[in-house]
This record gives C-alpha cells, structure tokens and sequence, in this order.
C-alpha cells in the first residue's frame, strides 16, 4: 500500500507543478488545435472522409509528444531526479506516477480536441472513443520511459521523436484501424495488448533508466 | 559500514576515481579532501548509490533509505515551496510524525518564516539550508555531505559546525570540503584525493 | 587467446564455405520456380538475409537481458555488436526485398510486402538505438539505457508483425501476393544451407568485430596507464 501512497504523493507534486508554472497544459491545447486547423488546409476537398481521421491521430500523437518532452523539465533542473532516486521508493512508482500525469494532460487535450474535430470535420463515435482511451494508455506508458531516456542523454529533445515514433506505428494502426473499419474489437483488442506488454515492460525497466 | 576494495570510476575515457581502498565503521567521521576535479563529488556519489563503481567493489551496510546525501545541488524543486519540498521527501521516506519533524527543521535552520516561499525566490545561502532539511528529514544514519559550507553565512555555518559536533561519533560521517580545516579536528580518518 | 582466434578462423571459413555452397547450389541446382522463374533464386538470399536480422536482434537483446540481471558491462558491448549486426543485415533485407519488388511486381517499394515494411520500421528503431548510445557518455548508465532500449526492440518486433497485418486490412488492399513458397524437398534443402550460411557470417563478423573492439579498449587502457 505504500507504493501507491508513493504513487499519489509524487502524481500530487506533478499536479501543483503544472498548476504553479502552467507551462505543459496550455500549450498542448494550443498545439492540438493548431494542429486540426492546419491540416483543414492541408486536405483537399476530395479527400476522403477517413483521411481526417487519420490526421487526427496523427495530431494526438505530436500532443503527446509535446507533453512528454517536458515531462522531467522539473526534475532536470538542479538534478531532483536523483533525489527522487535515492528516497526509498520503489523506483517504478516514479514512472507510474509520471506517466500518470502525462495521461492525464493528454486527456484533457482531447477533451477540447474531439469536440473541435468533431466541429471541424466529422461527428466522433464511440469506437473513436474508445480508440483514444486504450492509445492514450500506451503513449503515456511508453513514453514515460523513453521521456526518461531523452533526459538522460545529451540530445534530450532532438532525441525523443527519434525514440518514440517507431516504437508508437502499431497504436497509430490500432487507433486509426477502430475507427475506419465496421468492426473495431480487433483493432482495440490490439491496443489493450500493446498496452498490457508495453506497461509491463516500461514499469519494469524504468528503475534502470534511472539509476546506474 | 563503507568497504571499498580497489575502488575506481571513469566517465567516458576520463578516469576521475582510481584505486582506492577505504573502511570506514560506523560511528567515524571520513574527512574527504582535495583539489576541485578531485574526485570528491564522484566519491560522494558513489556512496549514495547514484554512480556504480566502473572498477573494484565498493558496499555500504545500509539500505538507501538510511543514507542522507546532500550534493552540490539541492535536490529539490525550485517550483515548489520549502515546505512542499520537504512534505513531498517526508511521505517518500515514510518519516513519522512529518509536519513536526519538518518544522523543527524550518525552524532550526532559520526557514520557517520562509517556508510557502518558492525556492526559486530562495538565495544560495537559503538553498542550502534547505537542502540539509532535505538531507536531515529521515534521520539517516549515514550522512554524506557534499560541501555543507558552500554558500552559507557565518551564522549558517556555525549552525552546521554544531551540528556536525552534536552527530559525530553517534551517525557515520562522510564530508568533502576543500577548506578541511575547521572539521579536522572532528574527523577520524582522512582521505585525501589528488 | 588463441583459442578463441582458432575459432575465429573456423567460423570465417565455416561461412565462406557456405556461402559459396550455397549461393552455388542456389544459382545451378535449386528447381526453377514454376510463377516466378530464375528470378525467384533471390529468395534464397533474402529470408536468410532477413531471419539471420532477427537472430542478430534477438541475440542482441539476449545480452541485454543478461547485462540488467548480472550488471557486468562486457554484455553491453557484445549486445551492442550483435545489433549493429542486425543493422546491417537489416539494411540488406531492405535491399534485396527492393531489388526482388523491382524484378516481380516493377516497383522498387511496396507497403504490402509484410517483411519489408517491418523491416524498415525496425531499421528506424534501431537507427535511434544508435542516435540514444551516441548522445549518452560511455558507461554504466549508457549501458543501461542501450540494454532497455534493446529489449524494447525485441518487443517490438512481433507487436510491430501484427500491426502491419491489421494495417492491411484498411491501408492497402493487398494487391501482389506472394504466397509461403511451396518449397520442394531440394528447394527446402538449398534454403536451409543458405540460412546456416548467413547465420555462420554473422557468427564471424560478430566475433570479428567484438574482438576487435575489445582490443581497442584494452589500448585505451594500456595508453592511459602509460601517460
């Protein structure tokens, strides 16, 4: 039970954070939206109705990235990440709690995303829904890690696309695939499995990623 | 409590640390000294369970959680104010009764007046204190202290010489300085890195 | 030292051998495919090209594994060469995949060629592998970081397998086929001598190159111990 104790008190910290310094929130709204407004430009008239879903896809995913790459902002400066790691927590809690906090900006994102995609563009079903929910799992899951990763080389935020993108093609194929085809169990069921092993694989390797 | 065997570390190809062999029981005060690039940092670092040794062995009888680490830097959130700062490290550590142990270090270390202030708006002499509140929290049992001194007024300083008079010969005692002289009369061994 | 040189030598000569068997007996005495004709003999390069990729990453990744859980740093060099191996193997799947979609279908990319496309999103991820280990100074944390990332690569593969069968479904009706060749005895026989052909390379280059990169480490102690 301590280590959800561990969990919420960190995830608490990165809430009064982004509260103080409102730095990550703010700017991924701006960026979702700019985003859907570019590509209104970007798809001619003839464009099928699935291409915009597409880029919708394609605009979460460069949120999220957004998002992740400053998500050790805080802990970079002055080196708190190794505070952080020397507490006698289980190292993993940091990556839960992260990831936490990046799901819950990203959430949020798209909570004034869709209603403006649907605006824009298309009305949002469930299966879109849905989608968003099992992607948004595994982005953050994931790119919790490969954000830690970035931090700790010297090319930071060069380097996190770099890391991230190949690794997040088969939730774009899950997400884009549940909401173009008539029966999207597959396509979710695929999400919830790279959710499942890639969460495993991240909670478990952070404590590496971190400390020597 | 410290046992280091032909102890060594290197970033990249730059070797920083070589062939040291140390031990230190518990109860003694290891004075640790040297020019800057020294090694004394990496040392520090070392014992806290940050860095790996790249050569020999090196063990500390202690889980982490008994060790407290204070580096150059303090460790702490500049966003964040003294008191969330330290709230944040007393649930981490499981301290008991957190609010009142807190306080008495605010208070001790001349921070409580300060305390829902941003570490931001802090000065270097302020940060420091905080982060030995920080290092002080958990009542560790084996202190590493990275410079204590830097940054710090008379008063500040004298504070920290009492302190470190109050703790030595009942909490193990790591302190690198490059101005050793006004701790040498406590300390039990010397290392001294070239 | 020199034992580990006499098998350095065995494994060279243990895949030229093979190769120049293989490619032989791929080139003269392999059946001709009754669809695709003599083009077809690029088969016999590419998917043993292509497994022995996956060999090299799995290796790779092995090592990576056995560096977390023992903490000793020799793994991290001999997993780092076994995907930089992979790399190169990759780099050649991608090549002879293009030349053979050039020969059968006329076009040197095709999306629905499954191999292909997975290749190059592992090529991809394993180019920022290199881009992590090259912004990271060496050591234990560089180590560290490699050897997660490697594991995450070896994850990667069959959950990238799977999307790239779900993505066909609605990206690209599958227009060219090219069904699990329906090998005959000889043909299987011919495969399999290519496959351990590769395979022994990749034995010898990884040997080849680990050597060679210890033995620039052991001068660059032996310098350092001199100034």
């Amino acid at each position: 039970m301590t280590y959800f104790a561990d969990v919420a008190a960190l995830a608490r910290k990165d809430l009064l954070l982004e509260l103080r310094s409102r730095d990550t929130l703010p700017a991924m709204l701006l960026f979702v939206i700019s985003a859907l407004v570019v590509f209104h430009f970007s798809l001619p008239s003839e464009a099928s109705a699935t291409a915009s879903t597409g880029l919708l896809w394609i605009a979460i995913l460069f949120t999220a990235l957004l998002g992740l790459g400053r998500a050790f902002a805080a802990e970079r400066e002055q080196r708190v990440l190794d505070g952080l790691v020397l507490a006698p927590c289980d190292r993993s809690a940091i990556w839960l709690a992260k990831a936490i906090g990046v799901l819950a900006f990203l959430g949020i994102a798209e909570l004034v995303a869709l209603p403006a995609y649907a605006l824009f563009f298309e009305p949002v079903g469930w299966e879109l829904v849905a989608a968003i929910v099992l992607a948004d799992l595994g982005l953050a899951a994931v790119g919790t890690l490969l954000a830690a990763m970035a931090a700790a080389s010297r090319a930071r935020e060069l380097l996190l696309p770099l890391l991230f993108l190949p690794l997040v093609i088969p939730v774009v194929v899950g997400g884009v695939g549940a909401s173009v085809v008539d029966d999207p169990a597959r396509y979710l069921g695929f999400l919830a499995l790279y959710d499942l092993i890639f969460a495993i694989l991240s909670w478990a390797s952070f404590e590496y990623v971190v400390a020597e | 409590m410290i046992h280091a065997r032909g102890l060594g570390r290197r970033f990249g190809s730059k070797r920083v640390l070589r062939d040291l062999d140390l031990e230190v029981s518990p109860g003694e005060l290891l004075l640790v000294t040297g020019p800057n690039g020294s090694g004394k940092s990496t040392f520090l670092a070392l014992l806290a369970g940050l860095l790996v040794p790249t050569e020999g062995s090196l063990a500390v009888d202690l889980p982490r959680g008994r060790i407290g680490y204070l580096a150059h830097e303090p460790l702490v959130y500049r966003e964040l104010s003294a008191l969330e700062n330290l709230d944040l490290y007393g649930r981490l550590y499981h301290v008991r009764e957190r609010r009142e142990t807190i306080g008495a270090l605010l208070e001790r270390f001349g921070l409580w007046d300060a305390r829902h202030q941003r570490v931001s708006s802090f000065s270097r002499g302020m940060q420091q204190r905080l982060a030995l509140c920080r290092t002080l929290l958990h009542d560790p049992d084996l202190l590493l202290l990275d410079e204590p001194h830097s940054g710090l007024d008379v008063d500040a300083a004298t504070l920290v010489d009492n302190l470190l008079s109050e703790v030595a010969g009942e909490k193990t005692l790591v302190l690198a300085s490059h101005e050793p002289e006004r701790l040498r009369r406590l300390a039990s061994q010397d290392l001294a890195l070239a | 030292m020199s034992l580990r040189n006499n098998r350095a030598v065995l494994l060279a000569a243990a895949a030229s051998v093979l190769l120049v068997a293989g490619l032989a007996l791929a080139l003269l005495w392999a059946p001709q495919d009754a669809d695709q004709g003599f083009s077809q003999r690029i088969f016999y390069v590419h998917v043993p090209i292509a497994l022995t990729a996956y060999a090299c990453f799995a290796w790779g990744a092995w090592k990576a594994l056995r560096l977390l859980w023992t903490r000793e740093p020799r793994y991290d060099l001999e997993s780092y060469t076994a995907v930089h191996m992979g790399v190169i193997f990759g780099i050649l799947t991608l090549v002879t995949g293009s030349i053979w979609a050039k020969i059968s279908w006329g076009v040197w990319w095709t999306w629905s060629e499954r191999q292909l496309t997975l290749f190059l999103v592992l090529f991809l991820f394993y180019c920022a592998y290199f881009m992590l280990r090259f912004s990271v100074e060496s050591g234990p944390r560089r180590a560290n970081l490699s050897a997660v990332y490697a594991l995450f690569g070896v994850v990667l593969i069959p959950v990238s397998f799977l999307a790239i069968r779900l993505a066909e479904r609605f990206i690209h009706p599958v227009v060219f086929t090219r069904d699990g060749p329906q090998m005959s005895g000889s043909m299987f026989l011919v495969f399999c001598i290519c496959l351990a052909a590769m395979l022994a390379l990749f034995a010898s280059l990884y040997t080849n190159e680990l050597a060679g990169k210890r033995l620039d480490a052991r001068l660059r102690e032996l310098r350092e111990a001199l100034e």
